[in-house]
Protein backbone atom coordinates (compact mmCIF):
# COMPACT_ATOMS: atom_id res chain seq x y z
CA UNK A 1 0.00 0.00 0.00
CA UNK A 2 1.16 3.80 -0.85
CA UNK A 3 1.12 6.17 1.93
CA UNK A 4 -1.82 7.49 2.99
CA UNK A 5 -3.46 10.05 0.87
CA UNK A 6 -6.47 12.52 1.53
CA UNK A 7 -9.04 13.44 -0.92
CA UNK A 8 -11.69 15.16 -1.81
CA UNK A 9 -14.46 14.80 -3.71
CA UNK A 10 -13.10 15.32 -7.48
CA UNK A 11 -9.67 15.10 -6.59
CA UNK A 12 -7.72 12.98 -9.08
CA UNK A 13 -6.07 9.47 -7.67
CA UNK A 14 -4.57 7.81 -10.62
CA UNK A 15 -4.15 8.11 -13.93
CA UNK A 16 -3.79 5.88 -16.88
CA UNK A 17 -3.16 3.26 -14.83
CA UNK A 18 -5.82 0.25 -16.48
CA UNK A 19 -5.01 -2.11 -13.87
CA UNK A 20 -6.83 -0.35 -11.34
CA UNK A 21 -10.41 -0.30 -11.18
CA UNK A 22 -12.76 1.89 -9.52
CA UNK A 23 -13.96 0.37 -6.22
CA UNK A 24 -16.28 1.61 -3.53
CA UNK A 25 -15.98 6.03 -3.73
CA UNK A 26 -14.11 6.24 -7.12
CA UNK A 27 -15.24 7.12 -10.15
CA UNK A 28 -13.37 6.64 -13.64
CA UNK A 29 -13.62 9.44 -16.14
CA UNK A 30 -11.49 8.71 -18.94
CA UNK A 31 -8.28 6.81 -17.88
CA UNK A 32 -8.46 8.82 -14.49
CA UNK A 33 -9.65 7.47 -11.32
CA UNK A 34 -11.39 10.41 -9.01
CA UNK A 35 -12.50 10.40 -5.56
CA UNK A 36 -16.24 10.71 -5.01
CA UNK A 37 -16.12 11.35 -0.94
CA UNK A 38 -14.01 13.18 1.71
CA UNK A 39 -12.11 10.76 2.16
CA UNK A 40 -8.57 8.14 3.01
CA UNK A 41 -7.35 6.79 -0.74
CA UNK A 42 -6.42 2.94 -0.28
CA UNK A 43 -5.02 0.92 -3.38
CA UNK A 44 -4.55 -2.76 -3.34
CA UNK A 45 -4.04 -5.14 -6.31
CA UNK A 46 -7.47 -5.22 -6.69
CA UNK A 47 -8.28 -1.48 -7.45
CA UNK A 48 -8.71 1.91 -6.06
CA UNK A 49 -11.00 2.58 -3.20
CA UNK A 50 -11.63 5.66 -0.31
CA UNK A 51 -12.70 5.68 2.93
CA UNK A 52 -15.69 7.83 3.18
CA UNK A 53 -14.88 10.62 6.53
CA UNK A 54 -18.69 11.78 6.13
CA UNK A 55 -22.13 10.07 5.38
CA UNK A 56 -25.09 8.81 6.08
CA UNK A 57 -25.64 5.00 6.00
CA UNK A 58 -26.18 2.81 3.17
CA UNK A 59 -27.21 -1.34 3.67
CA UNK A 60 -25.31 -3.49 2.72
CA UNK A 61 -26.11 -7.23 2.44
CA UNK A 62 -25.07 -9.08 5.61
CA UNK A 63 -24.83 -6.16 7.98
CA UNK A 64 -25.88 -5.88 11.59
CA UNK A 65 -28.07 -2.77 11.91
CA UNK A 66 -29.92 -2.11 15.48
CA UNK A 67 -33.22 -0.47 14.57
CA UNK A 68 -36.61 0.99 16.15
CA UNK A 69 -39.98 0.12 14.87
CA UNK A 70 -41.91 2.48 13.83
CA UNK A 71 -45.07 1.01 11.77
CA UNK A 72 -46.11 -2.39 11.23
CA UNK A 73 -48.61 -3.55 8.42
CA UNK A 74 -51.06 -6.32 8.59
CA UNK A 75 -48.03 -8.19 7.14
CA UNK A 76 -44.71 -6.80 8.18
CA UNK A 77 -43.27 -3.93 10.43
CA UNK A 78 -41.43 -0.74 9.03
CA UNK A 79 -38.18 -0.75 10.68
CA UNK A 80 -36.21 2.73 10.92
CA UNK A 81 -31.71 1.67 10.19
CA UNK A 82 -30.88 5.14 10.56
CA UNK A 83 -30.41 5.23 7.04
CA UNK A 84 -32.31 6.71 3.77
CA UNK A 85 -34.19 3.71 3.36
CA UNK A 86 -36.65 2.13 5.89
CA UNK A 87 -35.98 -1.72 6.56
CA UNK A 88 -38.50 -3.91 6.16
CA UNK A 89 -39.09 -7.12 8.26
CA UNK A 90 -42.07 -9.22 7.17
CA UNK A 91 -44.35 -11.56 9.60
CA UNK A 92 -43.41 -14.72 8.23
CA UNK A 93 -39.65 -14.08 9.49
CA UNK A 94 -40.65 -14.03 12.72
CA UNK A 95 -44.02 -16.23 13.18
CA UNK A 96 -42.61 -18.62 10.12
CA UNK A 97 -44.06 -20.25 7.44
CA UNK A 98 -47.72 -20.87 9.08
CA UNK A 99 -47.96 -16.92 9.27
CA UNK A 100 -51.37 -15.95 9.24
CA UNK A 101 -52.29 -12.12 9.17
CA UNK A 102 -55.79 -13.29 10.37
CA UNK A 103 -54.93 -15.44 13.40
CA UNK A 104 -51.35 -13.93 14.58
CA UNK A 105 -50.94 -10.27 16.05
CA UNK A 106 -47.74 -8.21 14.96
CA UNK A 107 -48.31 -6.48 17.83
CA UNK A 108 -47.51 -9.36 20.27
CA UNK A 109 -43.72 -9.22 19.35
CA UNK A 110 -42.83 -6.19 18.12
CA UNK A 111 -44.72 -3.05 18.99
CA UNK A 112 -43.86 0.61 17.57
CA UNK A 113 -40.73 1.40 19.66
CA UNK A 114 -39.26 -1.46 20.18
CA UNK A 115 -35.78 -1.37 19.31
CA UNK A 116 -34.30 -4.32 17.52
CA UNK A 117 -31.31 -6.09 16.38
CA UNK A 118 -31.24 -7.33 12.73
CA UNK A 119 -29.74 -8.22 9.77
CA UNK A 120 -29.89 -6.85 6.22
CA UNK A 121 -31.07 -10.22 3.76
CA UNK A 122 -31.39 -8.47 0.94
CA UNK A 123 -30.74 -4.89 -0.39
CA UNK A 124 -30.53 -3.50 -4.18
CA UNK A 125 -31.52 0.41 -4.07
CA UNK A 126 -34.76 -0.24 -6.30
CA UNK A 127 -36.59 -1.84 -3.01
CA UNK A 128 -36.40 -1.15 0.83
CA UNK A 129 -33.62 -3.57 2.73
CA UNK A 130 -35.22 -7.03 3.64
CA UNK A 131 -34.51 -7.22 7.09
CA UNK A 132 -33.91 -10.76 9.39
CA UNK A 133 -34.57 -11.49 13.01
CA UNK A 134 -33.99 -14.99 12.13
CA UNK A 135 -30.41 -15.59 13.90
CA UNK A 136 -28.83 -15.92 17.06
CA UNK A 137 -27.96 -12.85 18.99
CA UNK A 138 -31.15 -10.91 16.83
CA UNK A 139 -34.36 -9.91 17.98
CA UNK A 140 -35.52 -7.24 20.77
CA UNK A 141 -33.31 -5.66 22.99
CA UNK A 142 -34.55 -4.90 25.84
CA UNK A 143 -32.01 -3.10 28.16
CA UNK A 144 -28.91 -1.09 27.48
CA UNK A 145 -28.03 2.70 26.51
CA UNK A 146 -28.30 3.50 23.08
CA UNK A 147 -25.76 5.53 21.69
CA UNK A 148 -25.47 7.00 17.92
CA UNK A 149 -22.13 7.74 15.69
CA UNK A 150 -21.26 8.66 13.03
CA UNK A 151 -22.16 5.51 10.41
CA UNK A 152 -18.35 5.78 8.77
CA UNK A 153 -16.94 5.92 12.21
CA UNK A 154 -17.49 1.95 12.90
CA UNK A 155 -14.76 0.07 11.21
CA UNK A 156 -12.76 2.16 13.68
CA UNK A 157 -14.61 2.03 16.44
CA UNK A 158 -14.52 -2.03 16.16
CA UNK A 159 -10.75 -1.77 15.30
CA UNK A 160 -8.50 -4.69 13.68
CA UNK A 161 -9.98 -7.77 14.33
CA UNK A 162 -12.40 -6.37 16.76
CA UNK A 163 -9.52 -4.86 19.20
CA UNK A 164 -10.70 -1.82 20.38
CA UNK A 165 -14.12 -2.93 21.08
CA UNK A 166 -12.97 -5.73 22.82
CA UNK A 167 -10.38 -3.55 24.95
CA UNK A 168 -13.35 -1.28 25.45
CA UNK A 169 -15.66 -3.97 26.90
CA UNK A 170 -12.67 -5.87 28.94
CA UNK A 171 -11.93 -2.74 30.19
CA UNK A 172 -15.31 -1.59 31.60
CA UNK A 173 -16.94 -4.62 31.84
CA UNK A 174 -19.54 -3.69 29.63
CA UNK A 175 -20.97 -5.09 26.46
CA UNK A 176 -21.02 -2.89 23.32
CA UNK A 177 -23.51 -4.27 20.69
CA UNK A 178 -22.23 -2.31 17.84
CA UNK A 179 -24.82 -1.50 14.44
CA UNK A 180 -23.28 -1.39 11.23
CA UNK A 181 -26.08 1.61 10.71
CA UNK A 182 -24.12 3.32 13.62
CA UNK A 183 -26.04 2.54 16.57
CA UNK A 184 -25.05 0.76 19.46
CA UNK A 185 -26.14 -0.67 22.60
CA UNK A 186 -24.17 -0.56 25.86
CA UNK A 187 -25.26 -2.50 28.11
CA UNK A 188 -23.81 -3.09 31.99
CA UNK A 189 -24.26 -3.36 35.45
CA UNK A 190 -22.27 -0.53 36.61
CA UNK A 191 -23.78 3.07 35.59
CA UNK A 192 -20.59 4.44 36.22
CA UNK A 193 -18.43 1.82 33.90
CA UNK A 194 -21.36 2.35 30.97
CA UNK A 195 -20.69 6.01 31.51
CA UNK A 196 -17.04 5.70 31.41
CA UNK A 197 -17.85 3.03 27.86
CA UNK A 198 -20.30 6.21 26.24
CA UNK A 199 -16.98 8.33 26.60
CA UNK A 200 -14.10 6.06 24.98
CA UNK A 201 -16.76 5.70 22.24
CA UNK A 202 -17.18 9.70 21.57
CA UNK A 203 -13.07 9.95 21.79
CA UNK A 204 -12.98 7.19 18.97
CA UNK A 205 -15.39 9.01 17.02
CA UNK A 206 -14.06 12.57 17.27
CA UNK A 207 -10.10 10.92 16.59
CA UNK A 208 -11.07 8.42 14.31
CA UNK A 209 -8.64 9.09 11.66
CA UNK A 210 -5.69 9.94 14.09
CA UNK A 211 -2.78 7.38 14.92
CA UNK A 212 -1.78 6.03 18.12
CA UNK A 213 -5.65 6.07 19.16
CA UNK A 214 -5.85 2.31 20.80
CA UNK A 215 -3.14 3.74 23.32
CA UNK A 216 -4.57 6.64 24.19
CA UNK A 217 -8.32 5.48 24.76
CA UNK A 218 -6.60 2.74 26.28
CA UNK A 219 -4.45 5.24 28.76
CA UNK A 220 -8.05 7.31 29.48
CA UNK A 221 -9.41 3.83 30.66
CA UNK A 222 -7.00 3.22 32.76
CA UNK A 223 -6.93 6.58 33.82
CA UNK A 224 -10.59 6.43 35.07
CA UNK A 225 -10.15 3.19 36.56
CA UNK A 226 -7.26 4.19 38.78
CA UNK A 227 -9.15 7.61 40.10
CA UNK A 228 -11.90 5.74 41.03
CA UNK B 1 -18.18 55.66 -14.98
CA UNK B 2 -14.86 56.79 -13.58
CA UNK B 3 -16.51 56.65 -10.18
CA UNK B 4 -16.16 52.69 -10.49
CA UNK B 5 -12.58 53.02 -12.29
CA UNK B 6 -9.81 55.05 -11.16
CA UNK B 7 -7.00 56.22 -13.98
CA UNK B 8 -4.54 53.99 -12.20
CA UNK B 9 -7.45 50.59 -12.79
CA UNK B 10 -7.91 50.86 -9.11
CA UNK B 11 -11.91 49.71 -8.29
CA UNK B 12 -14.13 51.24 -6.07
CA UNK B 13 -13.38 48.73 -3.40
CA UNK B 14 -9.50 49.04 -3.43
CA UNK B 15 -9.49 45.58 -5.87
CA UNK B 16 -7.26 45.68 -8.94
CA UNK B 17 -9.25 43.94 -12.07
CA UNK B 18 -8.09 39.99 -11.08
CA UNK B 19 -8.55 40.54 -7.41
CA UNK B 20 -11.27 38.35 -5.70
CA UNK B 21 -13.00 40.04 -2.43
CA UNK B 22 -11.86 38.21 1.06
CA UNK B 23 -13.18 34.62 0.94
CA UNK B 24 -13.83 32.91 4.15
CA UNK B 25 -14.99 29.61 4.44
CA UNK B 26 -15.98 27.15 7.30
CA UNK B 27 -17.15 23.69 7.20
CA UNK B 28 -19.76 21.80 9.39
CA UNK B 29 -20.62 24.76 11.39
CA UNK B 30 -24.28 23.42 11.90
CA UNK B 31 -24.99 20.21 14.52
CA UNK B 32 -28.43 19.52 13.59
CA UNK B 33 -28.24 19.51 9.61
CA UNK B 34 -26.16 16.35 7.72
CA UNK B 35 -23.75 18.78 6.33
CA UNK B 36 -23.36 22.26 6.31
CA UNK B 37 -21.15 25.54 5.67
CA UNK B 38 -20.66 29.17 6.37
CA UNK B 39 -19.40 31.71 3.72
CA UNK B 40 -18.19 35.31 4.03
CA UNK B 41 -17.55 36.90 -0.03
CA UNK B 42 -16.60 40.00 0.40
CA UNK B 43 -20.15 41.69 2.52
CA UNK B 44 -21.95 38.48 1.59
CA UNK B 45 -22.55 36.11 4.58
CA UNK B 46 -24.42 32.85 3.61
CA UNK B 47 -24.97 29.93 5.78
CA UNK B 48 -26.02 26.71 4.01
CA UNK B 49 -27.28 23.58 5.69
CA UNK B 50 -27.42 20.23 3.52
CA UNK B 51 -30.00 17.29 5.14
CA UNK B 52 -30.23 14.15 3.38
CA UNK B 53 -30.34 11.85 1.28
CA UNK B 54 -33.68 11.01 3.01
CA UNK B 55 -36.87 9.66 2.47
CA UNK B 56 -39.08 11.91 0.17
CA UNK B 57 -42.04 13.45 1.66
CA UNK B 58 -44.94 13.67 -0.45
CA UNK B 59 -43.93 9.78 -1.69
CA UNK B 60 -44.91 11.03 -5.39
CA UNK B 61 -42.58 13.31 -5.83
CA UNK B 62 -39.57 10.41 -5.82
CA UNK B 63 -37.61 9.19 -8.74
CA UNK B 64 -37.32 5.27 -9.14
CA UNK B 65 -33.61 5.68 -10.03
CA UNK B 66 -32.23 8.63 -8.39
CA UNK B 67 -32.80 11.11 -5.97
CA UNK B 68 -34.33 14.28 -6.31
CA UNK B 69 -32.24 17.73 -5.55
CA UNK B 70 -34.01 20.36 -3.61
CA UNK B 71 -32.20 24.02 -3.12
CA UNK B 72 -34.36 26.86 -1.57
CA UNK B 73 -32.11 30.22 -2.10
CA UNK B 74 -33.44 32.74 1.16
CA UNK B 75 -32.55 36.09 1.14
CA UNK B 76 -33.16 37.16 5.08
CA UNK B 77 -35.34 40.04 5.96
CA UNK B 78 -32.68 41.72 7.51
CA UNK B 79 -29.69 40.79 4.67
CA UNK B 80 -30.47 44.06 2.77
CA UNK B 81 -30.65 47.73 3.39
CA UNK B 82 -34.45 47.65 3.11
CA UNK B 83 -36.42 44.93 4.81
CA UNK B 84 -36.82 42.41 2.06
CA UNK B 85 -40.14 40.48 2.64
CA UNK B 86 -39.31 36.75 3.60
CA UNK B 87 -41.58 35.44 0.78
CA UNK B 88 -40.20 34.27 -2.07
CA UNK B 89 -39.59 36.22 -4.39
CA UNK B 90 -39.28 36.08 -8.62
CA UNK B 91 -35.42 36.55 -8.13
CA UNK B 92 -35.11 33.83 -4.88
CA UNK B 93 -37.40 31.07 -7.41
CA UNK B 94 -35.14 31.83 -10.16
CA UNK B 95 -31.44 31.43 -8.02
CA UNK B 96 -32.80 28.60 -6.40
CA UNK B 97 -33.30 26.57 -10.01
CA UNK B 98 -30.06 27.35 -11.06
CA UNK B 99 -28.39 26.57 -8.15
CA UNK B 100 -30.00 23.10 -8.41
CA UNK B 101 -28.89 23.10 -11.71
CA UNK B 102 -25.01 24.38 -11.22
CA UNK B 103 -24.87 21.43 -8.31
CA UNK B 104 -26.78 18.02 -10.18
CA UNK B 105 -24.31 17.77 -12.79
CA UNK B 106 -21.23 16.96 -9.60
CA UNK B 107 -23.69 15.05 -7.77
CA UNK B 108 -24.24 11.63 -8.32
CA UNK B 109 -27.67 11.25 -8.00
CA UNK B 110 -28.45 7.74 -9.09
CA UNK B 111 -26.50 6.49 -6.22
CA UNK B 112 -29.30 7.15 -3.64
CA UNK B 113 -32.97 6.29 -5.64
CA UNK B 114 -36.02 7.17 -4.53
CA UNK B 115 -34.61 9.98 -1.63
CA UNK B 116 -34.13 13.23 -1.42
CA UNK B 117 -31.47 15.68 -0.84
CA UNK B 118 -32.43 19.19 0.99
CA UNK B 119 -29.78 22.01 -0.09
CA UNK B 120 -30.79 25.62 1.91
CA UNK B 121 -29.10 28.41 1.36
CA UNK B 122 -29.60 31.46 3.41
CA UNK B 123 -28.35 34.76 2.90
CA UNK B 124 -27.83 36.58 6.28
CA UNK B 125 -26.27 39.67 4.82
CA UNK B 126 -25.74 40.52 1.09
CA UNK B 127 -23.40 41.92 -1.53
CA UNK B 128 -23.67 41.39 -5.10
CA UNK B 129 -22.44 37.85 -6.34
CA UNK B 130 -24.40 36.13 -3.61
CA UNK B 131 -25.46 33.35 -6.24
CA UNK B 132 -22.10 32.51 -6.61
CA UNK B 133 -21.23 32.44 -3.04
CA UNK B 134 -24.10 30.43 -2.25
CA UNK B 135 -22.92 27.83 -4.53
CA UNK B 136 -19.74 27.84 -3.36
CA UNK B 137 -20.97 27.44 0.11
CA UNK B 138 -23.54 24.37 -0.56
CA UNK B 139 -21.08 22.22 -2.61
CA UNK B 140 -18.88 22.58 0.20
CA UNK B 141 -21.89 21.94 2.43
CA UNK B 142 -22.96 18.59 0.20
CA UNK B 143 -19.02 17.21 0.18
CA UNK B 144 -19.32 17.58 4.49
CA UNK B 145 -22.85 15.42 4.35
CA UNK B 146 -20.69 12.49 2.60
CA UNK B 147 -23.08 12.62 -0.71
CA UNK B 148 -21.13 11.15 -3.85
CA UNK B 149 -19.68 13.56 -6.08
CA UNK B 150 -18.25 13.86 -9.20
CA UNK B 151 -16.64 17.06 -8.59
CA UNK B 152 -16.61 20.38 -6.52
CA UNK B 153 -18.62 23.68 -8.08
CA UNK B 154 -16.61 26.43 -7.38
CA UNK B 155 -18.76 30.08 -8.58
CA UNK B 156 -17.25 33.28 -9.43
CA UNK B 157 -18.58 36.30 -11.38
CA UNK B 158 -16.81 38.48 -13.80
CA UNK B 159 -18.23 41.55 -15.78
CA UNK B 160 -17.34 44.71 -17.36
CA UNK B 161 -17.37 48.09 -15.00
CA UNK B 162 -15.67 50.96 -16.32
CA UNK B 163 -15.34 49.79 -20.20
CA UNK B 164 -12.28 47.27 -18.12
CA UNK B 165 -13.31 43.29 -17.80
CA UNK B 166 -12.68 43.11 -13.84
CA UNK B 167 -13.12 39.94 -12.03
CA UNK B 168 -15.79 39.13 -8.70
CA UNK B 169 -18.08 42.14 -9.26
CA UNK B 170 -19.72 43.28 -6.45
CA UNK B 171 -22.39 45.23 -5.20
CA UNK B 172 -22.05 48.71 -6.60
CA UNK B 173 -20.40 47.46 -9.94
CA UNK B 174 -23.56 45.04 -10.42
CA UNK B 175 -25.62 48.00 -10.20
CA UNK B 176 -23.84 50.68 -12.26
CA UNK B 177 -21.45 48.76 -14.38
CA UNK B 178 -22.17 47.42 -17.87
CA UNK B 179 -22.09 43.57 -17.25
CA UNK B 180 -22.13 40.84 -14.96
CA UNK B 181 -21.56 37.27 -15.79
CA UNK B 182 -21.98 34.60 -12.93
CA UNK B 183 -20.08 31.03 -13.89
CA UNK B 184 -19.91 27.94 -11.92
CA UNK B 185 -17.15 25.64 -13.09
CA UNK B 186 -16.54 22.01 -12.02
CA UNK B 187 -12.68 22.22 -11.35
CA UNK B 188 -11.33 18.81 -12.56
CA UNK B 189 -13.88 17.64 -14.87
CA UNK B 190 -13.26 21.06 -16.72
CA UNK B 191 -16.86 21.72 -17.25
CA UNK B 192 -19.15 24.93 -16.80
CA UNK B 193 -22.43 24.80 -14.81
CA UNK B 194 -23.43 28.32 -14.69
CA UNK B 195 -23.34 30.22 -17.10
CA UNK B 196 -25.61 33.71 -17.19
CA UNK B 197 -24.77 37.22 -18.64
CA UNK B 198 -26.56 40.53 -17.41
CA UNK B 199 -25.18 43.25 -19.91
CA UNK B 200 -23.52 43.76 -23.06
CA UNK B 201 -20.43 42.15 -23.96
CA UNK B 202 -18.82 42.19 -27.52
CA UNK B 203 -17.27 38.38 -28.40
CA UNK B 204 -13.87 39.20 -27.80
CA UNK B 205 -15.23 40.60 -23.85
CA UNK B 206 -17.28 37.61 -23.64
CA UNK B 207 -14.31 35.16 -24.39
CA UNK B 208 -11.79 37.39 -21.72
CA UNK B 209 -14.78 37.68 -19.20
CA UNK B 210 -15.52 33.73 -19.02
CA UNK B 211 -11.71 32.69 -18.74
CA UNK B 212 -11.68 35.46 -16.10
CA UNK B 213 -14.35 34.41 -14.36
CA UNK B 214 -13.31 30.48 -14.44
CA UNK B 215 -9.57 31.71 -13.22
CA UNK B 216 -11.91 33.30 -10.56
CA UNK B 217 -13.35 29.74 -9.91
CA UNK B 218 -9.82 28.28 -9.66
CA UNK B 219 -9.26 30.56 -6.88
CA UNK B 220 -12.34 29.45 -5.05
CA UNK B 221 -11.65 26.21 -5.61
CA UNK B 222 -8.74 26.29 -3.48
CA UNK B 223 -10.32 27.86 -0.87
CA UNK B 224 -13.24 24.87 -0.84
CA UNK B 225 -10.07 22.55 -0.76
CA UNK B 226 -8.46 24.58 2.07
CA UNK B 227 -11.75 24.44 4.21
CA UNK B 228 -12.62 20.96 3.81
CA UNK B 229 -9.43 19.78 4.23
CA UNK B 230 -8.61 22.00 7.87
CA UNK B 231 -12.35 20.67 8.57
CA UNK B 232 -11.00 16.78 7.93
CA UNK B 233 -7.19 16.32 7.94
CA UNK B 234 -5.83 19.19 10.49
CA UNK B 235 -6.01 16.92 13.24
CA UNK B 236 -4.37 13.70 11.57
CA UNK B 237 -1.27 12.69 12.01
CA UNK B 238 0.16 11.68 8.70
CA UNK B 239 2.26 7.94 8.75
CA UNK B 240 0.42 6.67 12.31
CA UNK B 241 -0.98 3.06 12.11
CA UNK B 242 -4.78 2.91 10.83
CA UNK B 243 -6.47 -0.35 12.47
CA UNK B 244 -9.60 -0.77 11.18
CA UNK B 245 -11.91 -3.72 11.15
Amino acid sequence: MIAKRYVLPGDLIVEGNPHLKPLANVIKVGDRLHSTRIGIVEISQNGVKVIPLSGIYIPRVGDLVIGKIIDYSALAWEVDINSCFLGHLPAQDVFGKEFSPGRDDLTKRFNIGDVIACRILNFDRTRDPLLTVADKDLGKISEGEIVKISPTKVPRLIGKRGSMIQMIEQLTRCRILVGQNGVLIVTGTNKDAMHVAVKAIRMIEEGAHTANLTERVKEMLHGVQVGR
Amino acid sequence: MSRLMSEEGIRIDGRRWNELRPVKIEVGVLKNADGSSYIEFGKNKIVVAVYGPKEVHPKHMALPDRSVLRCRYHMLPFSVEERKNPAPSRREIEISKITREALEPALILEDYPRTVIDVFIEVLQSDGGSRCAGITAASVALADAGINMRDLVAACAAGKVGGRIVLDINDEEDKMGEADMPVAYLPNLKQISLLQLDGKLTADEYRECLNLAISGCMQVYNMQREALMKKYFSTADKGGEDEEE
